[in-house]
């Protein structure tokens, strides 16, 4: 294997050479570029604007929710006829939510995590010149680039885009007459999603192929750091359960377009009788958690990934466990998938089916304890160096705890009868993976700015002020909707008020709504530091968290093929922070890290992790 | 509850201006422009960390002062004992958890605080540490899956041992019917291709089945304590779900199938409304009613305890307020009203429109 990867090294340096005469247009440097560092800042700004959105919504409908039938010149100003006179429409809150949730877990934490850090670390920590295929890289970016402005053309639809839930559960979404939004919003949604699959699946394989088959000399498996792991798992869980979707979605389209009875049957609505006959709507819960649960993970696995790397860097130890943290990723991977049921358990399937979806899930809160307990170990006796990704990797922890720990309780059949579909269930995956992961998004942007932009970096202080407010104010607005969905009021209402035994609750939704609004403007913070740090940011060292990694030597300033001279070749793992000889001095005198570069020393012993 | 929100914001801004003000001396001063944290910043982070972790106890204490009360009262189910018991003990242990690793997490964060010349330690492994606290949550994990597993398999095991009442939960956009199986407690035959809204034969009861001649379509649901209850659940048009939470008890409705639901109410709507949390709840309530009214604000009319269906699946425009109010009552009072009701069969007889059981109520109201 090394003398392969050996000669593989050598023939990327040639090819390089050609490259640099090769004249670039501003067309081919910026737009159709196949250098997977500018796919990745395409990624990562696509993502953002697309996280703009999605934030901005969910800041829409709670506001209804804390003052419900009041009138906003703002819904008015951005809703125009969803919002006569100020007040917002019941059908226009549910598109609001649903245009949410598919925003942010497909667009933002999707592709705009997984597809800005996949791109931007896997050749440079891996020690390649770009990706296994630059084109398929473009044409994955640009396939998502198409999606993304379908989905937002979809908002403009005049009967409003789609609305029956992210999860789209059929006959609802599948009837124009059930709901407006199941109109032309619907099929602009599919069509929308099924591009994305598509894209995901084009990014998922190039991720797959270039961590098998490009790492430098020297780089084997096992001297891969986590966030490479983390991506290359992620990118295996997708392409194992997108196409599922695809297929549901492929088969929704059907029974919408095309007469078929895939997921009607026996329907009686707006006074007639439909033809459909046979299909189940619960094939369709099947079909769409068979991705949808191992989705979670898509989007959580790669912030763990970054989260190990930012904390052993700046903790300035080795991350605790590495080969645990390999095995838990694999785990978690390998039962996600084998998960889906939990969010069925009252679908009508068979209540056995439940007792085994129950087992594997509560299974699941293993690995994940042993990472977050190994997350905790890295921590300690450690020298933190408290730079903002770090406070995010460390708030990705806490609340990943958090919204874990109620995970036991949705898990459970039995105890997710009375709190299915309650808020409960919404402040659980807002912790879990929606607050975790963008705190991971963030880390990562933090972290590797100086990569993506050539040397600059954000400014700190701006960095302090947007995690703090943003932390507090995650707690704030889902630790008491806990309580909401205890209480028994079910998600996706568009007002409480038609229910008496809600009424005590407004003091908590306008609680709610207050943190959203003010975690909302810590956005706007973030958004300011990230545009003027790209033009007016300053120049930092070239390594400037001291890291290990690979992407540290790669040259600041961007060319294609990452080195200007031959690959690096790496002698140990990414870990080494810290390390000292017999004597209790540090392997490189004065400097508390060893990069992957460095041989092992006279005597030294390599860690057999 | 306002001053409370106002000394949040306030403190965030505090924060906010704090934060602030160090850019400007940052500024000021030059001589620091690095953007890489120093002992400063790892002082003052690690500092905030730890007053984090303060923060995270006192909204966990907070919430749980404020809002203990909110939560639903006591189970009305039989079956409902049990799920409030493994509910408390999975909090339990979840609480445990959650102020431990929490602690351990932001107290490193504040203790290992960077300063220069600190030497980390290069600790990256400890197989016995890693299986420790592999161990125990394989342990307490296998202890609630079994639980869960017990208490799981005998809430869904419909049968009909102990004679239990046959009731039919029949959904459709925007409000539910309640059908019941009458003198015989057998449903008759149904389906949405026999719907024939000018008779009122909205369930599409099919009339040539002698079992349905005796059913009861009713638009409030009466049960008597103490007696099994079998729920047959239908939809004819989208995704509905029955949520009964005083009862414990949620099954899906979908359409071009029957889904089934079994729990035995054992406290009557009469003795709920004496429970001192539910009497509390309500005089809270109406203490708020009673404001907006002053107000003259509107649903601002007193409240009295009901059980309540909700619609607990997304299903439209009206989603929010697609309910049916449950009645638990004596055996009895049962039998007195279900006598005042029409049959399905007289009501084919007498033809008459009957209430306008097809109108989306929900949308109207709008």
């Amino acid at each position: 294997m090394s003398v392969t990867a050996h000669a593989h090294v050598e023939d990327h340096a040639h090819d390089d050479h050609a490259h640099h005469h090769h004249k670039e247009t501003f067309v081919t440097k910026y737009i159709f570029s196949q250098d997977h560092k500018m796919i990745a800042k395409q990624y990562l700004i696509t993502g953002l604007i697309m996280g703009f959105i999605g934030i901005a919504m969910s800041l829409l409908f709670r506001m209804q929710l804390a003052w419900p039938g009041e009138s906003f010149p703002i819904f008015e100003a951005v809703l125009g006829k969803w919002a006569p006179d100020g007040v917002m429409d019941a059908d226009m809150y549910l598109a609001l939510v649903t245009i949410h949730g598919t925003i942010m877990v497909f667009f933002v934490l999707t592709a705009g995590l997984s597809g800005t850090f996949s791109n931007l670390l896997i050749p440079l920590q891996i020690g390649a010149r770009d990706m296994a295929s630059g084109f398929l890289n473009m044409l994955s970016y640009w396939m998502f680039f198409t999606s993304s402005v379908i989905m937002v053309i979809s908002l403009f639809v005049e009967a409003g885009p789609a609305a029956a839930g992210w999860t789209i559960y059929p006959p609802l979404s599948a009837l124009p007459m059930a709901q407006p939004g199941s109109g032309m919003g619907m099929t602009l949604w599919l069509v929308s999603m099924a591009i994305f699959i598509a894209s995901s699946l084009l990014g998922s394989l190039n991720y797959i192929v270039t961590v098998l088959n490009l790492r430098t000399k020297g780089m084997s498996m096992t001297r891969l750091p986590l966030t490479i792991w983390a991506f290359f798992i992620t990118a295996i869980i997708g392409v194992i359960s997108f196409p599922v979707l695809l297929s549901a979605a492929l088969l929704l389209i059907m029974d919408r377009s095309f007469g078929t009875s895939f997921f009607l049957s026996d329907i009686f609505i707006q006074g007639e009788v439909l033809h459909y006959q046979g299909g189940s709507p619960v094939l369709y819960e099947h079909l769409f958690w068979f991705l949808g649960h191992p989705e979670v993970y898509i989007v959580l696995l790669p912030a763990l990934g970054i989260t190990s790397e930012v904390m052993s860097t700046n903790a300035r130890k080795p991350i605790f466990g590495y080969r645990a943290m390999v095995a838990s990723i694999m785990a978690i991977a390998f039962l996600s998938t084998i998960v889906w049921g939990h969010h069925m358990f009252i679908s009508g399937m068979n209540p056995f089916l439940g007792s085994v979806f129950t087992f594997t899930t509560l299974l699941i809160a293993i690995p994940s304890a042993v990472k977050a307990f190994n997350y905790i170990t890295t921590l300690w006796k450690g020298n933190l160096q408290l730079n903002p990704a770090m406070l995010f990797s460390i708030g990705l922890v806490s609340t990943f705890i958090t919204g874990g720990l109620t995970g036991i309780i949705l898990g459970d059949s039995t105890l997710d009868i009375n709190v299915h579909d309650t808020y409960f269930v919404v402040a659980h995956f807002h912790l879990v993976m929606g607050i975790s992961a963008l705190y991971g998004l963030f880390a990562g942007v933090y972290h590797w700015f100086p990569k993506m932009f050539e040397g600059k970096m954000m400014n700190k202080n701006l960095g302090y002020v947007h995690f703090w407010v943003t932390a507090v104010c995650a707690y704030g607005v889902f630790f008491p909707m806990h309580f909401v969905g205890m209480a028994g009021v079910p998600r996706r209402y568009y007002q409480n008020t038609a229910f008496p035994m809600f009424d005590e609750l407004t003091d908590v939704q306008v609680l709610m709504t207050v943190f959203a609004l003010i975690a909302g403007l810590a956005q706007l913070v973030f958004l300011y530091n990230f545009i003027s740090s790209i033009f007016y940011g300053k120049k930092g060292p070239k390594n400037p968290w001291k890291s290990n990694t690979l992407e540290w030597t790669a040259e600041v300033k961007h060319i294609h093929g990452n080195w200007d001279g031959p690959i690096p070749e790496v002698h140990r793992w990414a870990y080494d922070y810290s390390k000292v000889d017999e004597n209790g001095e540090y392997i490189i005198p004065g400097q508390d890290f060893v990069p992957q570069t460095v041989p092992l020393q006279k005597d030294e012993e390599e860690l057999n992790h | 509850m306002t001053t409370l929100l106002i000394l949040i914001v306030l403190a965030l801004v505090a924060i906010a201006i704090w934060q602030m003000t160090k850019i400007f001396e940052l500024s000021q001063l030059k001589t620091e422009s690095s953007q890489i944290a120093n002992d400063d910043d790892n002082k003052n982070n690690g500092y905030m960390l730890f007053a984090f972790l303060i923060f995270i106890y006192a909204i966990t204490i907070f919430s749980f002062w404020k809002y203990s009360k909110f939560l639903l009262p006591e189970a009305a189910s039989a079956h409902g004992a049990d799920y409030d018991y493994l509910m408390l003990v999975s909090f339990a242990i979840i609480f445990f958890v959650q102020t431990i690793t929490q602690a351990l997490l932001h107290y490193f964060g504040y203790k290992y605080r960077g300063e220069k010349n600190k030497k980390a330690l290069f600790y990256a492994d400890n197989d016995r540490l890693e299986f420790i606290w592999t161990i125990i949550p394989v342990i307490v994990l296998a202890g609630l899956i079994l639980w869960g597993l017990y208490t799981w398999t005998n809430i869904m095991d419909v049968n009909d041992e102990d004679d239990p009442l046959i009731v039919e939960l029949y959904a459709q956009q925007f409000n539910w019917t309640a059908r019941y199986g009458g003198e015989d407690n057998v449903l008759g035959k149904a389906n949405v291709r026999m719907i024939d809204i000018d008779r009122a034969n909205v369930l599409g009861l099919d009339e040539a089945d002698t079992y349905a001649a005796d059913d009861v379509i009713v638009k409030e649901l009466h049960l008597p304590v103490g007696r099994k209850v079998n729920f047959k659940m239908r939809s004819q048009d989208v995704l509905h779900s029955a949520y009964m939470p005083h009862f414990r008890a949620q099954m899906n409705c979908v359409p071009g199938m029957t889904t089934e639901f079994s729990f035995t109410p054992i406290k009557t709507t009469a003795e709920m409304r004496q429970n001192a949390d539910v009497a509390d709840k309500v005089r809270r309530t109406n203490a708020i009613r009673a404001e907006r009214a002053a107000n003259g604000e509107d649903n601002s009319d007193p409240w009295e305890f009901d059980y309540i269906l909700l619609c607990n699946k997304i299903c439209g425009k009206s989603h929010y307020n697609m309910q049916m109010k449950i009645i638990v009552e004596t055996q009895e009072e049962y039998e007195e009203w279900m006598k005042s009701q029409q049959t399905f069969g007289q009501l084919m007889a007498t033809n008459e429109p009957g209430p306008a059981f097809n109108t989306p109520l929900g949308a109207d109201r709008n």
